[in-house]
């Protein structure tokens, strides 16, 4: 009979085991037929029901047919409780799918493989400046051209170097006439292809010949998404021409799917040879926008490889040193001592990654333990129900269940628990993932985060679900097995169980502790960070990058921003070149009195007269910009620049020098002095600014709008109208109302205190019901013995103060572990606080308040429920 | 007499046997052609030929159906298959050779 009809077998038992009795009595009616009486047929038979058992398991599989018989019996104990079960399953999902999801994003951003040949074999270097003026080493992945070409010679034997720019977000028109849309465009060796094994799914890819001279390969390679969403996956596409600004390029080919760039998190739509980048970007050392990544040819020759880029990196700072005109000896030093480092890139490089990856493993870690609190109360009660059931236990193996038949059915009923537990956590995380991804996107680093559901995924949950099964039901499954049928008729010894439960108990407080310790440092680091003082009014500003295809100047601007003006529902309208804290800035050194420059650069800023005012900026000294000042020339400066540079004493009138890179110096003179503000980052201290008027040529600009009503974005049609109306050459790119711009700083910051938080609660809730369901077991466990205690003259409040007791110490000896946990654990988030340490009166504080409170309302029901009891009433029911 | 339990593996050769010279028949008429066939010698104890026919089955020698032979009444009738073929014979071979061995000893003189 084959192992199929054995396994169907299986599932149909009871119609398999009448057809075997009606084979029996056939037999038996034959012999009976044949004129034997019916007692000797049935006699020459034989005992029919352990034949039958004989029988059926020739005919089925044994092993899974008492599985199937014991999964039944589970399923009735669950379905037994209902409210319990159900409780058992959602809070085991909720945790479960929390787990998996972090797991999938922490995959599709840290773990999984680009989709090219050989991921394992490509590296990243990026140079660590260890001697900085703060003392925290300074990394930067990002290299100047003629260096990467340097290196690349270096190791041709062994390796193949690929530079990859960053992804920059452009303005795209296919067409004259076509409207302009956005790309994500990355600037890429020729050779990058090749050298990472891509083929092209339709025409062709670069090669090295397409990357050889500067501005002379306008041609491009899309990639298969970007094809398949824009084009329809059109093969006519080949050939086209697009441009982007001034710009012309023409579609060459589309590379393979999925590739879609090496950075992690985004996704690039075009790729454009290197020697098309503007600026003479690869011929200048002083200008760093390619990463260099390693492709090696044999996985081995990592550490001679590293070695020798090692050697030819350091000859060339030496080399580039010796240019330097204006920086002090000690910060030459500090460049020559870079140390270059080559690190893994098998799962792509990003700043999503060096932003999220971390905070991605200390959630995963968080809801990790909001698990094993969840799975701890699930075992405390199936290890309680298991208790009230060691009588039948205790028959079983009597009538001769061995311990692994019972740790079967143990095992069984976790199993079921936990894979229904696993189906809802599959729904949450599915819900759940795509929710972070949007969440972690801001409108300054839109997060594109491939999650594919890929074997590593699957692997994890069903890995985790068996760890939850076997944590559900490891304290049952030890206790039924070592049990004694003896013992277990005669009545159970209640202590050493009392003893296992309350140590459940302590380490759901310990992991409960650990959650709303770790949350509360999150939430005080997120608030201290949202106190930060900006220097400026945010609220009702609108900004408009605006791109032009030639230089424009800064009068013709203002007669925009004059027009804009005009408009209803605008208060007051500025320009500067680009908004605050977008994350981009402009700085240099400044010189006082010819002296030699500050090691401390200053930012710059190109500001409209009007600027200071509609920013909401405090003029402290001095005046606005009139629009007879010019750069070089005029200059209005914050506090901290005043501090730094001129010391005491009235700055108006003083006059400075900014050195540029190259060491020219252009002059100023202090016109006006305001208040600090945030220029490039909300965490860094208040740094000098030094404003200057824009009154140049620009190809971009931005218009600030102080806009009237509650949501300024409800303007923005209205303004990039009329810009458009005003100028035909103008082309809005960007619009952002400055509170998104501020607010994108702390995204990371909120997340980590929004989930937190969440799973803070959801652990105390858990930890809450275990508490009270274990107390209030123990009261009714202990009912006669209280009983007994009370008619013997014990007062109702000494008995309740004890219950409540227990329940203080064995949640402070949890609370006290969970403590030492935190603080050992503090040490691997600090880098994700902002301003707060793990000895905090708060971060200490709050918790421990929290568990104290928790433990006096799980604890209240059972010690009032415990002085209750009628000593009379108790003992005659015994 | 001997017991069924004495005939342990010898039955399976028995019902391997029979169900070559008649197939297709079921289990009562099974154990009346070993009784039969051998005068009454061999006696097996009814039941326990269903164990082993069904250890057979699984085993892939024979395989079973159900034939009716009137409304509501049916029976399982078994039939060699070519592994079974393969078995008997081999198990004949092997019975042939044990008997020879013991009669040879018996007829020590």
């Amino acid at each position: 009979m084959s192992f199929w009809s054995r396994l169907i077998n299986v599932f149909r038992g009871d119609s398999l085991s009448r057809e075997i009795l009606e084979e029996y009595k056939a037999h038996v009616a034959d012999a009976v037929a044949q004129g034997l009486d019916p007692l000797d047929a049935q006699r020459n038979f034989g005992p029919t029901l352990s034949r039958l058992d004989v029988s059926r398991d020739f005919r089925l599989i044994p092993w899974l047919d008492s599985v199937r018989g014991d999964a039944v019996f589970a399923w009735r104990q669950l379905r037994k409780t209902p409210l319990i079960s159900l409780a058992a399953i959602l809070s085991i999902g909720l945790a479960l799918g929390a787990c998996a999801s972090a797991f999938r994003l922490i995959d599709a951003l840290l773990l999984r493989p680009l989709p090219v040949d050989h991921a394992e074999r490509l590296f990243v270097l990026s140079h660590e400046v260890i001697e900085t003026v703060d003392g925290m080493p300074l990394t930067n992945d990002f290299f100047a051209y003629p260096i990467f070409r340097r290196l690349r010679a270096s190791v041709k034997q062994q390796a193949e170097l690929i530079a990859i720019s960053y992804v920059s977000r452009i303005d795209v028109t296919y067409g004259t006439n076509a409207d302009v849309e956005k790309a994500n465009q990355q600037y890429v060796s020729g050779w990058m292809f090749s050298a990472l094994g891509l083929h092209p799914a339709l025409g062709r890819v670069f090669s090295e010949d397409d990357d050889k001279t500067p501005g002379a390969h306008p041609y491009a390679v899309l990639s298969y998404a970007y094809w398949q969403s824009r084009f329809g996956g059109d093969p006519q596409v080949i050939g086209r021409a697009f441009h982007v600004g001034a710009d012309t390029y023409r579609i060459i080919g589309v590379a393979q799917a999925p590739f879609t760039g090496t950075e992690t998190g985004t996704t690039t739509d075009i790729f454009i040879p290197t020697m098309m980048m503007k600026n003479n970007a690869t011929e200048r050392s002083d200008y760093e926008p390619f990463r260099a990544f390693v492709k090696l040819k044999r996985r081995f020759d990592r550490a001679i490889v590293h070695d020798r880029l090692d050697t030819i990196f350091h000859v060339w700072l030496r080399e580039y040193a010796k240019t330097f005109r204006t920086v002090s000896g000690q910060e030459i030093q500090a460049y020559v001592n870079q140390k270059l480092l080559m690190n893994s890139a098998g799962a792509g490089v990003s700043k999503l990654q060096a932003d999220y990856g971390r905070p991605l493993v200390v959630l995963g870690i968080l809801v990790s333990v909001v698990l094993v609190i969840a799975c701890l109360n699930i075992a405390n009660v199936m290890f309680v129900k298991a208790a009230a059931r060691s009588r039948e236990m205790a028959l079983r193996i009597s009538i001769g269940a061995g311990p692994g038949r019972l740790v079967q059915l143990v095992l069984l009923e976790s199993a079921l628990l936990s894979c229904a537990g696993a189906v809802t956590a599959g729904a949450f995380a599915w819900w759940s993932a795509p929710f972070m991804v949007k969440m972690i996107s801001s409108p300054v680093a839109p997060a594109q985060l491939i999650l594919s559901t890929d074997w590593r995924v699957l692997g994890f949950c069903a890995g985790i679900t068996c760890a939850v099964t076997l944590l559900l039901c490891l304290p049952t499954a030890l206790r039924v097995s070592a049990a004694e049928p003896v013992n277990a008729l005669k009545g159970d010894t209640l202590r050493s169980r009392n003893r296992f439960t309350y140590s459940l108990i302590a380490a759901q407080a310990a992991f409960c502790f650990l959650v709303l310790f770790v949350g509360t440092l999150f939430i005080t680091g997120l608030d201290r960070l949202l106190k930060q003082p900006l220097g400026f009014s945010p609220d009702h500003v609108l900004t408009l990058e605006t791109l032009t295809t030639t230089p424009v100047n800064a009068v013709f601007w203002e007669q925009v921003a004059d027009r804009l003006r005009a408009l209803p529902g605008v208060k007051a309208v500025a320009l500067s070149e680009w908004p605050l804290l977008t994350g981009e800035s402009w700085n240099n050194l400044v010189s006082v009195k010819g002296a030699p420059a500050s090691p401390l650069r200053s930012y710059f800023l190109s500001i409209s007269p009007s600027w200071r005012q509609v920013m909401g900026i405090p003029l402290l000294e001095g005046k606005d910009f009139r629009p007879s000042d010019r750069t070089p020339g005029s200059a209005i400066v914050n506090s901290a620049f005043v501090k730094e540079y001129l010391g005491s004493g009235g700055p108006i009138g003083k006059s400075f020098d900014m050195v540029t890179f190259g060491g020219s110096r252009l002059s100023f003179r202090i016109v006006g002095l305001v208040a600090d503000a945030r220029y490039r980052d909300v965490r860094e201290p208040m740094r000098p600014v030094a404003y200057v008027p824009f009154t140049a040529a620009y190809t971009r600009a931005t218009f600030i709008v102080r806009t009237i009503g509650d949501n300024p974005l409800a303007r923005a049609t209205d303004l990039r109208r009329e810009i458009i109306r005003a100028r035909s050459d103008f082309h809005v790119g960007n619009i952002r109302t400055q509170d998104e711009l501020v607010q994108s700083h702390t995204v990371r910051e909120r997340l980590l205190a929004i989930l937190a938080s969440f799973f803070g609660t959801v652990a105390l809730l858990l930890a809450g019901v275990g508490l009270y369901g274990t107390l209030n077991y123990a009261v009714l466990q202990r009912q006669r013995e209280i009983g007994i205690r009370i008619a013997v003259g014990a007062k109702p409040g000494s008995i309740a103060i004890h219950m409540a007791e227990t329940a203080f110490s064995v949640v402070l000896l949890g609370a006290g572990v969970g403590l030492a946990l935190g603080m050992t654990a503090s040490r691997y988030i600090e880098s994700l606080l902002f301003d707060v340490k793990a000895t905090d009166v708060w971060a200490l504080g709050i918790p421990g308040i929290t568990i104290l409170m928790l433990a006096l309302v799980a604890s209240t029901p059972a010690a009032i429920r415990a002085a209750r009891i009628d000593p009379a009433t108790t003992l005659r029911a015994e | 007499m001997p017991k069924s339990d004495k005939l342990q593996g010898s039955l399976e050769v028995l019902i391997l046997k029979v169900l070559s010279r008649r197939p297709n028949i079921h289990g009562y008429a099974i154990i009346t052609a070993i009784r039969q066939v051998s005068a009454e010698v061999l006696q097996v104890e009814d039941g326990s030929l269903y164990p082993a026919l069904h250890r057979m089955e699984q085993a892939g020698w024979i395989r079973a159906k159900w034939s009716a032979r009137d409304a509501g009444d049916r029976r399982r009738v078994y039939e060699l298959t070519r592994a079974g073929h393969k078995q008997l014979a081999q198990d004949e071979v092997r019975w042939q050779s044990v008997t020879l061995a013991i009669n040879r000893v018996l007829r020590m003189v």
